[in-house]
């Protein structure tokens, strides 16, 4: 993968900025008076608009000064962060990533009208802040024309700033052009000659500027550096008053203006928390690193290749009676272990990821419905396989979407059903074993029985006189062209979807349970696999080829008596604790040549509802098995759906359970038939 | 390998299979392996029947003497997997090869390579590249691209030789077909 091109560069940062500044917003709707969320939001608008006119998107960076211009007042306190202006912002979010990601489907005229709006909110605001400006004396709004200042600035740059490709002379240069500059260098750090290194800059300077431009305007020379560099801006007439370093402003400067006039117990806050920010922004670019995914899928590959070669080695070293060969074998298979554990662990990646994208769809969905969502996630931190979260988008969007539309009441309802007046959904993620658990649940009117039962009737999808349990009832929701809602909304109600759903999460190796109460809620859980690169296996022997059944789908293991085995030679049906389970040997469907074990034994495994038992000649044990997928010379075997590499380098199929189950349920309604 | 040493001269691996011997262009050879343990896949083709381990990766083993219609003779010492790349419909995919020898890289000249006669070959036109002179004997030079492309649309061809009883659910299938 090649991202050495700007832009794209720009586009992921961008991407990040635009997530950062939505989970803010979301956030500084719950708590307006917080001020390091306003900070923050500030700060990625100022970056978008900084990178983005620096790599050629001036479309977005003139769109996003505007808001980034109601920021500045939000930040200085003369415009609130009310519900009107978050809405607002979110939507110049959506129109700042519609630019970026896709600037020919841009309409200008949207831009446009999400600036009025914006307009319309700093209008009545703006006549407050003159009143303020009048008492923030130096601290005019960006835009304002100010008299002309004299500002004293200190400027060192960070050690490696040239190696990256900062050029001081162009800076300089910058400052000279906003007005009179008077540049002097200090030369006090420069070592003796003997110990110099050319690469770094020792010099610092000293500008006296007098300009007739703002304060941020100056700013702006250092956008890029302000966070690594030491930069002081003082006006000099301040300066020249309290002549002591008492005057000088710390850097970062975004709330500089403010300090320089604002009486000392205002500073010190306001100086701390930059500073922290700024170290727990480094921190995160330093903690994390984008690595394509295929190169992590050749790690996995390398370490599969290596767990491998190491249990041959183990053999060796087993048959070995040289003791220094075997604890050399030991430490190996000790470090191949760990290894494996930390690749793993990579692809791990916590679900709050993706948690966090919902928190819009929640609040704009219940605003266009009308209808008031608390939601609240719990075990964010859970991890998950990279290509399952990504997968699982779209299921819980529609999910959520379904819980909103048909599972919570509209607020007169609800009060009316003696509940409190805004709705409360949960998501929660948790592992449990070698799954995660994503839950869903609101605490809405709940699954309508007779509703579903009717339409389902209707439908002609349960007969008339099906007697169901409730389970059994809520699997009818999964079918495909299913739905209960009288009229179709533009959220959800078309009947596609959960069938959809259900497929999503089957396809992950998945499950989906429905639980419902009448008028006291929904909970939809599903249950995913750790990741998709390893699963657990039951491993079993029918014949002379060992096979792996995925764990996760075997109910228990039985042995099969010889009278059944004799008794079920026209109807393969097996009597467990009263339930008549339809069985498949496997020896048959594999065509073993060699004679069967005296004692067959009896996997029963389950696909969704269904059960069916797999006779095989041996349980061998569980197994944990790196899936490897099978080539396109294999593409029209169905009953396989992988296959691994066990301990000793033998190759063993994976089992697929789901066309096992189908196969075994045609050939007992086929039985059913001709019986 | 560029087309004109293609034109010029062709680089093969000469390999024995039930007595015959084959040749294939070397640049699909990636390497020659000894016999290893051979997973069989239940309902597949019997052309592509088997599975092996090669450095990790599970790699589908095909046997041309299925295809050929020669007698599979017991493994012997001098058996071998040439494990080659082929492209199928756009994908590189690594395939194994069993052999029941496999003698030398070699070069054709140009000259003692000749089109393939349209009679009087024991084996389907399609699948041979061309016929190579080599010490008064004829070597034929396998069109793997064929011959691994041709998997999946000549499955009748080998619906006799699907045991009775192997997969009721392919046997489903030829039915369906018929």
């Amino acid at each position: 993968m090649n991202i050495s091109d700007p832009k794209e560069i720009f586009r992921q940062e961008a991407q990040d900025l635009l997530a950062l500044l939505e989970t803010t917003l979301l956030d500084l709707e719950r708590a307006p008076g917080d001020g390091a969320l306003i900070d923050t939001a500030f700060r990625a608008l100022h970056t978008i608009k900084g990178s983005g006119s620096m790599f050629g998107f001036e479309v977005v960076a003139g769109f996003t000064h505007h808001v980034e211009t109601a920021f500045d007042k939000v930040r200085q306190g003369t415009l609130a962060p009310n519900r009107e202006l978050i809405a607002v912002a979110l939507r110049a979010r959506d129109h700042m990533r519609i630019l970026i990601e896709e600037p020919e489907a841009a309409d200008s005229a949207a831009g446009d009208a999400v600036l009025d709006d914006l307009r319309r909110i700093i209008a009545p605001a703006g006549a407050g802040a003159a009143t303020v400006a009048t008492t923030v004396v130096a601290a005019a709004p960006s835009g304002a024309p100010e008299v002309a200042a004299t500002w004293r600035i200190r400027m060192k740059l960070p050690a490696d700033a040239m190696a990256n490709g900062t050029n001081p002379l162009l800076i300089l240069d910058e400052l000279r052009s906003l007005g009179a500059a008077t540049v002097t260098a200090v030369t006090d750090a420069v070592p003796g000659l003997a110990d110099i290194d050319p690469s770094v800059c020792h010099v610092t300077w000293e500008v006296d500027l007098t300009t007739s431009e703002p304060l941020s305007t100056i700013e702006d020379v250092f956008m890029f550096i302000r966070d690594e560099m030491t930069l002081e801006i003082s006006p000099l007439e301040v300066a020249a008053a309290t002549p002591s370093e008492g005057a000088t402003v710390p850097a970062p400067g975004p709330a500089a203006s403010a300090k320089i006039a604002a009486p000392a117990p205002a500073t010190a806050p306001s100086t701390a928390t930059p500073d922290a920010r700024r170290d727990a922004a480094a921190a995160r670019a330093n903690s994390s690193v984008r690595v394509p995914a295929e190169r992590l899928d050749e790690l996995m590959e390398r370490v599969g290749e290596l767990v491998i070669t190491q249990s041959r080695l183990r053999q060796i070293s087993v048959a070995s009676s040289d003791p220094s060969v075997k604890a050399v074998a030991e430490e190996i298979e000790r470090l191949v272990l760990e290894l494996r554990d930390t690749t793993m662990g990579i692809r791990m990646v916590p679900i709050g990821s993706l948690f966090g994208r919902f928190r819009r769809v929640v609040h704009d969905l219940s605003r266009d419905l009308g209808k008031q969502v608390e939601l609240i996630m719990q075990g964010e931190e859970t991890e998950l396989d990279k290509t399952v979260i990504e997968q699982l988008n779209d299921p819980l969007v529609h999910m959520i979407r379904n819980a909103i539309d048909h599972g919570l009441e509209d607020p007169q309802e609800r009060l009316a059903a003696g509940k409190s007046h805004s709705g409360r959904m949960v998501l929660s993620a948790e592992h449990a074993g070698t799954e995660v658990l994503i839950r869903l649940s609101d605490d809405g009117r709940g699954l309508d029985r007779d509703r579903i039962r009717e339409r389902a009737v209707q439908r002609g999808l349960i007969a008339a006189d099906a007697v169901l349990s409730d389970a059994e009832l809520f699997q009818v929701l999964f079918l495909p062209g299913f739905s209960t809602a009288a009229t179709v909304t533009s959220m959800s109600g078309r009947g596609v979807g959960m069938d959809v759903v259900k497929r999503t999460i089957e396809g992950l190796r998945g499950s989906i349970d429905l639980a419902s109460t009448a008028g006291q809620g929904t909970r939809v859980t599903l249950r995913l696999p750790l990741t998709l690169a390893i699963i657990d296996g039951l491993l079993v022997r029918v014949g002379n080829g060992r096979y792996v059944v995925p764990l996760n789908a075997v109910e228990e293991c039985v042995e099969l008596s010889s009278e059944e085995d004799a008794r079920s030679r026209g109807l393969s049906f097996l009597n467990i604790r009263g339930d008549l389970v339809p069985f498949l040997r496997l020896r048959e469907l594999f065509a073993a040549k060699v004679p069967a074990d005296r004692y067959q034994k009896v996997v029963v495994v389950s696909s969704g509802d269904l059960k069916v038992g797999l006779v095989v000649d041996q349980v061998i044990g569980d197994h944990q098995t790196v899936i490897k997928s099978l080539s396109k010379l294999h593409a029209d075997i169905q009953m396989f759906s992988g296959a691994t590499i066990l301990g000793d380098g033998a190759v063993a199929l994976i089992l697929d359970v789901a066309q096992l189950v189908g196969f075994g349920q045609a050939q007992e309604e086929r039985l059913k038939a001709v019986g | 390998m560029n087309e004109t040493t293609d034109r010029s001269a062709l680089e093969v691996l000469t390999l024995s299979l039930d007595d015959n011997v084959f040749a294939l262009e070397a640049k699909y050879v990636r390497e020659i392996l000894d016999l290893v343990p051979i997973t069989e896949v239940p309902t597949s083709n019997p052309f592509v029947g088997g599975l092996i381990n090669v450095r990790g990766k599970v790699v589908p083993l095909a046997d041309l003497r299925h295809k050929f219609g020669m007698t599979k003779r017991p493994d012997s010492l001098d058996t071998r997997i040439v494990v080659l790349e082929i492209d199928l419909d756009g994908d590189q995919t690594t395939v194994g090869l069993l052999a029941d020898k496999v003698y030398e890289v070699t070069e054709m000249a140009a000259s003692s390579l000749e089109e393939t006669p349209r009679i009087g070959m024991m084996w389907r036109h399609e699948f041979i590249h061309c016929i190579a002179k080599r010490d008064d004997a004829f070597v034929v030079v396998l069109d793997l691209a064929a011959v691994f492309s041709s998997i999946g649309r000549d499955r009748p061809e080998f619906a006799n030789d699907v045991a009775a009883g192997r997969s009721t659910a392919r046997q489903s299938d030829t039915s369906l077909r018929d």
